[in-house]
């Protein structure tokens, strides 16, 4: 089809072309962004935990075990976590001080060298007992569980003269952090101003708090602390079908034992990572809202501006007619036009949308917009185009040639 | 002239109600968004306390030791215990209040309430005062109160109602953490928007619902919330010098009281180092309330984006509805020329289809106006602390009318312009 016509045509209505134009502009421009904010949102809320997340309970209390002697803060934690783990249905059962995606996280600063000035990597401190890797369902990679002489007592810890823990397990992302492609197991690091020798390898366990940076959330240790009451949360480990009827029982079972504790939440860790994921969930949902909009409003403009087209020029395409032009010319004829306008503001839009994305990167520490969004937001422009324009057209096209001979 | 024109633009619109209906609805659809995510943005950027925020200010000083130092850090946001009360000791503004917050159980006597636990604010005298907590009974405690240790509490009015059923409990007596307090005030509805004087516990949450001396809270152990970071050995974390987690907030009502204490700090963190601490340069700020809430980023950074997006949204609109009315008066080319021919001026005819626009647009704006109803009706429905702020008034209410006024005409500038541009005689002949 030839297309010097249909420019000519455009150039006697230049301003509702480039409006029309702009709109398509500025829709690329917004929808290419969008489209990527939306993956990048889902894309985080897809985020493996490496804990066996459709499993696991997380009970959190208060009221009892207020601080008092280091063993018996001890003792009685582990003959709750003990009356808690023969519960039916559960599987195991620990006392940690945090959980992934919870609200409460204990974070350290990590150096190589005792007399390091700087630390060389921060990280999500896990304290458990030796149930601690079975409850969560962490997958030990590389190197050892802890042994039983070597766990601590946090309350102790507290109280100053307790030796700090001498071994420590730390995740594949961080030893490669700290070792690149070295072996990390026997090296040492220190967390406190004692050395810490890494005994085993997980495979994954991400840390309670973090925002965009996979690396950082990736970046925990543990450490064979046991922790009183006081400081713990209690994990258990159950089929997901059972996770309701253990969390009563857990509940049923922990006020038997001390009558005046309090329990603050008890929740699944879907749950949890749930509740922890939302603000990213309500936000992708915005821009997919955002995003219909658009693509509808800017459709119906379409839609407008083109039955206006076709009416006002009734006569020549009746006089085209007249003169031998087939149905099928007049409808490839508005489709073409359209798709010279669309492409117009396609071109415009992608290079707004680089603009918006450089911004973006600036505000909000996103990364650069992957390229391969232009093409994908180009695609659904130009489909957006040819149906809107298609109601019109087939109008145009349906105008009888007798139409020429006739005075509007 | 006007109403005539009113006429005219009723008569048009009716015309073309399915056109009409589509260039109100993008005007509405993009009013909608921007009037729901500015007032979002509006009510978290807000300043808690009107009268009083340019004169209070947060000081801060670098107590951390040399490890990690990096020259142009900021100092922390928080102070260690001992900074804290040698700022609050010395007396130097004209009120000061030391804080932190933490959380009690409380054991009321009633049997039938169970124990619960409740946010607490462990503060100094001069909290109330200086923020200027309203209270419904009784007061706050004194300096004194706070030297004694006194086992003194100020409840909110959500836990009177709950414990006390609403009575005057001034004077009653209230069991916290197995220990008995001598209630000796009952705030009134209070809830500063965003919670300014301590950002750890939550941006915009709630007040706490019991106050109390913050002696009194360290000496009897009660928990604490929020963060603390510590450097160096720090075996008792909630008084070592090696710990930061108080608040401290002073008043200073005047710009020379302000440099003094700027100057104030500097000296403090001078002589401290004397003493052997502070080993890092001295760096100290001091920040009124709205400063400080900008330099911790308080609104969420997506509120800002949401506002952005539906800003571009809006445009997009814009341009459709230009585009629209552009369609929409060239079409009635023939009645311009018409006009034109029996005298009407150019000024005329543009007077007029800037009224048909301004209609479209005061349509647009009571569409708006209920899609942004709805959409904040939406927000609150949204978990978070701060969705259920979400409300729209009178100024965000006057704003909608007049941006959709104003969007209506200038999308209505062009049209109209290029529609008073058509020569009289020639499109009489055409026609």
């Amino acid at each position: 089809m030839d297309i010097a016509p249909i420019l000519a045509a455009l150039k006697r209505q230049k301003t509702a072309a480039a409006l029309i134009a702009i709109e398509i502009a500025l829709c690329c421009a917004i929808i290419c962004n969008a489209l990527f904010l939306i993956m990048h949102r889902l894309e985080r809320s897809q985020l493996v935990s490496g804990a066996a997340e459709t499993e696991l309970i997380r009970i959190r209390t208060a009221g009892v075990g207020q601080r008092g002697n280091p063993t018996e803060a001890a003792a009685q934690a582990r003959e709750t976590v003990a009356a808690l783990a023969a519960l039916p249905g559960v599987k195991a059962a620990t006392i940690t001080n945090q959980v992934p995606f919870g609200s409460s996280s204990w974070n350290t600063s990590l150096r190589m060298a005792k007399d390091d000035k700087s630390s060389i990597a921060n990280v999500g401190a896990y304290y458990g007992d030796e149930n601690l890797l079975e409850t969560l369902g962490v997958k030990l990679i590389a190197g050892r569980d802890f042994l039983p002489e070597e766990y601590v007592d946090f309350d102790a810890l507290l109280g100053s003269g307790a030796a700090e823990p001498k071994v420590v397990i730390i995740t594949q992302t961080l030893a490669r952090k700290l070792f690149g492609n070295d072996n990390p197991l026997g090296r040492e690091i220190y967390a406190g101003d004692e050395p810490s020798r890494v005994i085993g390898i997980v495979e994954r366990l991400v840390r309670p708090r973090f925002d965009s940076d996979m690396a950082f959330a990736e970046s925990s240790m543990i450490q064979p602390v046991r922790l009183s009451l006081a400081y713990g949360n209690f994990v258990l480990r159950t089929d997901p079908a059972n996770r309701q009827a253990v969390i009563e029982a857990a509940k049923k079972k922990l006020h038997e034992i001390a009558p005046n504790r309090i329990i603050f939440d008890a929740k699944t860790l879907e749950e949890i990572r749930s509740d922890f994921f939302k603000q990213d969930r309500v936000m992708a949902g915005l821009l997919i809202a955002v995003v219909v909009s658009l693509l509808i409003v800017t459709a119906l403009g379409i839609v407008g501006l083109a039955s206006f087209w076709v009416q006002r020029r009734r006569r020549q395409i009746g006089i085209r007619r007249a003169l031998g032009a087939t149905r099928a010319q007049i409808l490839h004829y508005f489709q073409t036009e359209n798709f010279l306008i669309v492409s117009a503001g396609i071109v415009i839009g992608m290079g707004a949308a680089y603009a918006i994305s450089g911004w973006l990167m600036r505000q909000y520490e996103l990364p650069r917009l992957p390229l391969y969004y232009l093409p994908v937001g180009a695609v659904a422009l130009w489909v957006l185009g040819q149906l809107s324009v298609l109601a019109p057209a087939l109008r145009a096209a349906s105008v009888p040639p007798a139409t020429a001979t006739r005075s509007v | 002239m006007f109403r005539y024109y009113l006429w005219l633009a009723a008569r048009s619109l009716k015309k073309n109600p399915a056109l009409t209906a589509l260039m109100v609805i993008a005007i509405g659809l993009g009013i909608g968004a921007s009037i729901t995510t500015l007032t979002v943005l509006r009510v978290l950027s807000g300043d808690p306390l009107p009268d009083r925020s340019a004169r209070l200010f947060v000081p801060q000083v670098e107590p951390h030791s040399m490890d990690d130092y990096q020259p142009g850090e900021e100092p922390p946001t928080q102070l260690t215990y001992p900074d804290g009360v040698n700022l609050l000791k010395v007396r130097r503004a004209d009120r000061q209040a030391l804080m932190a917050g933490g959380s009690a159980v409380v054991q009321p006597d009633d049997a039938a309430i169970e124990p619960f636990f409740a946010d607490a604010r462990y503060t100094t005298a001069d909290f109330f005062a200086m923020f200027q907590v309203p209270f419904r009974y009784g007061g706050g405690w004194s300096a004194a109160d706070d030297d004694a240790h006194a086992r003194d509490v100020v409840i909110s009015k959500k836990l009177n109602d709950k414990v006390f059923a609403g009575a005057d409990s001034v004077g009653r007596t209230l069991r916290l953490q197995s220990t008995d307090f001598r209630v000796i005030g009952v705030l009134d509805e209070w809830r500063p928007t965003p919670h300014f004087y301590d950002l750890n516990v939550g941006n915009y949450s709630e007040v706490e619902d019991v106050f109390l001396p913050v002696e009194t809270a360290l000496e009897l152990k009660f928990g604490r919330n929020g963060s603390m970071d510590c450097w160096d050995d720090a075996p008792e974390p909630e008084v070592s010098p090696n710990c930061t987690w108080m608040q401290f907030w002073v008043e200073l009502d005047t710009p020379q009281k302000q440099a003094e204490y700027e100057t104030f700090l500097r000296n403090y963190s001078d002589q401290q180092r004397a003493q052997g601490r502070f080993p890092r340069p001295t760096n100290v700020r001091l920040r009124n309330l709205m400063q400080w809430l900008d330099y911790q980023k308080v609104v969420p950074s997506d509120v800002r984006l949401q506002v952005w997006l539906a800003m571009g949204f809006l445009v997009v609109c814009l341009v459709n509805t230009v585009g629209l009315m552009l369609a929409k008066f060239l079409r009635r080319s023939g009645e311009v020329a018409v006009r034109r021919a029996i005298g009407a001026s150019r000024r005329e005819v543009f007077a007029q289809f800037l009224v048909e626009a301004g209609a479209v647009g005061a349509a647009g704006a009571v569409l708006g106006l209920l899609l942004a109803l709805l959409g904040l009706w939406a927000v609150r429905q949204q978990p978070g602390d701060y969705a259920s702020l979400a409300h729209l008034d009178l100024p965000m209410l006057l704003a909608t009318l007049g941006l959709a006024l104003l969007a209506s005409l200038i999308s209505g500038l062009l049209p109209a312009w290029r529609a008073c541009q058509v020569a009289p005689a020639l499109q009489l002949k055409s026609d």
